[in-house]
């Protein structure tokens, strides 16, 4: 088992506001973040794709296909948006980093999923970096990220 | 148990040709990296050894040694080299990053004396790097 990684970028706005949350204790909650006018960042986006090397390519998965589904699944709904207003999940969900991770998990492994003619190889993480300082990593329910396969 | 990774670069030239499938079949499967003339990368390789502390020098891996050992099993067979006529496993193995690293393993499993080899990563380029766990 092989686990191949690609890196990709995008940009999007956002505003942490919850509301069920008084103004008060959203302040207090989301800081800086809570602004109306929104703010925004430059998203790292790692994606993980885990199976056998395929003997006759010597690859895990084809590139090309995974650029065409992180491009189409992420890129063109994320990239130069405004998340609270532009995407519709983000209407009810506060778009935390965190949901935003989750949201790109469940996105691709609708596509990634394995058992396909793609081969045998199947999405394994999905790690986000909002700021060089602070990066969230989902793995589906079982943890597969690589802070859980050290302590597994 | 504790997780100790050291990275050293080299720099390698390979192309991805499979000679049981046609030249269509390879250009539609490779695209720009079957050109038989090979093309370059500078690999960053991280190795990480996982073992417990020794009490007496506070280590987990001499990292003088893991240097070496790096020195002389990856980087004097693989830089500065056309991987695909230079390393001998690579006539007969298409060099991907995912099968180089696989081999790297192959290399340093076996050698390690103190703590026990727990992942290889490398990278291709800043944004494309494959794991490889030994399984």
């Amino acid at each position: 088992m092989v686990h191949l990684t690609r890196r990709y970028r995008f940009s999007a706005a956002h505003r942490l506001h919850s509301e069920a949350l008084s103004a008060e204790e959203n302040v207090r909650v989301y800081g800086k973040c809570n602004n109306p006018y929104g703010h925004g960042h430059n998203y790292v986006l790692e994606v993980t794709m885990a199976g056998r090397v395929d003997p006759s390519t010597g690859m895990v998965f084809d590139l090309a296909v995974l650029d065409g589904v992180v491009q189409q699944e992420v890129l063109d709904r994320f990239d130069e948006v405004n998340l609270n207003l532009d995407v519709e999940n983000f209407r009810t969900q506060v778009p935390t980093t965190e949901n935003l991770c989750l949201e790109i998990f469940n996105l691709l492994r609708r596509k990634l999923a394995g058992g396909s003619a793609q081969g045998s190889a199947r999405l394994e993480r999905v790690r986000l970096e909002e700021t060089n300082s602070n990066f969230f990593e989902y793995a589906g329910e079982q943890d597969r990220t690589e802070a859980g396969r050290k302590v597994s | 148990m504790i997780y100790v990774t050291r990275r050293v670069e080299f720099s390698a030239s390979h192309y991805y040709h499979n000679p049981g499938l046609s030249p269509e079949e390879n250009r539609r499967i490779f695209g720009k990296c079957n050109n038989p003339h090979g093309h370059g990368h500078n690999y960053a390789l991280e190795v990480t050894v996982a073992g417990d502390v020794d009490p007496t020098t506070g280590m987990v891996v001499d990292l003088k040694d893991l240097k070496k050992l790096l020195e002389q099993e990856v980087l004097q067979l693989m830089d500065h080299r056309f991987l695909n006529q230079e390393v001998p496993v690579f006539a007969s193995t298409i060099p991907t990053t995912e099968n180089i690293a696989v081999e790297i393993w192959k290399l340093l499993a076996p050698k390690l004396t103190l703590g026990k080899l727990h992942r290889i990563r490398l990278y291709e380029t800043s944004d494309l790097f494959v794991d490889y766990y030994g399984e």
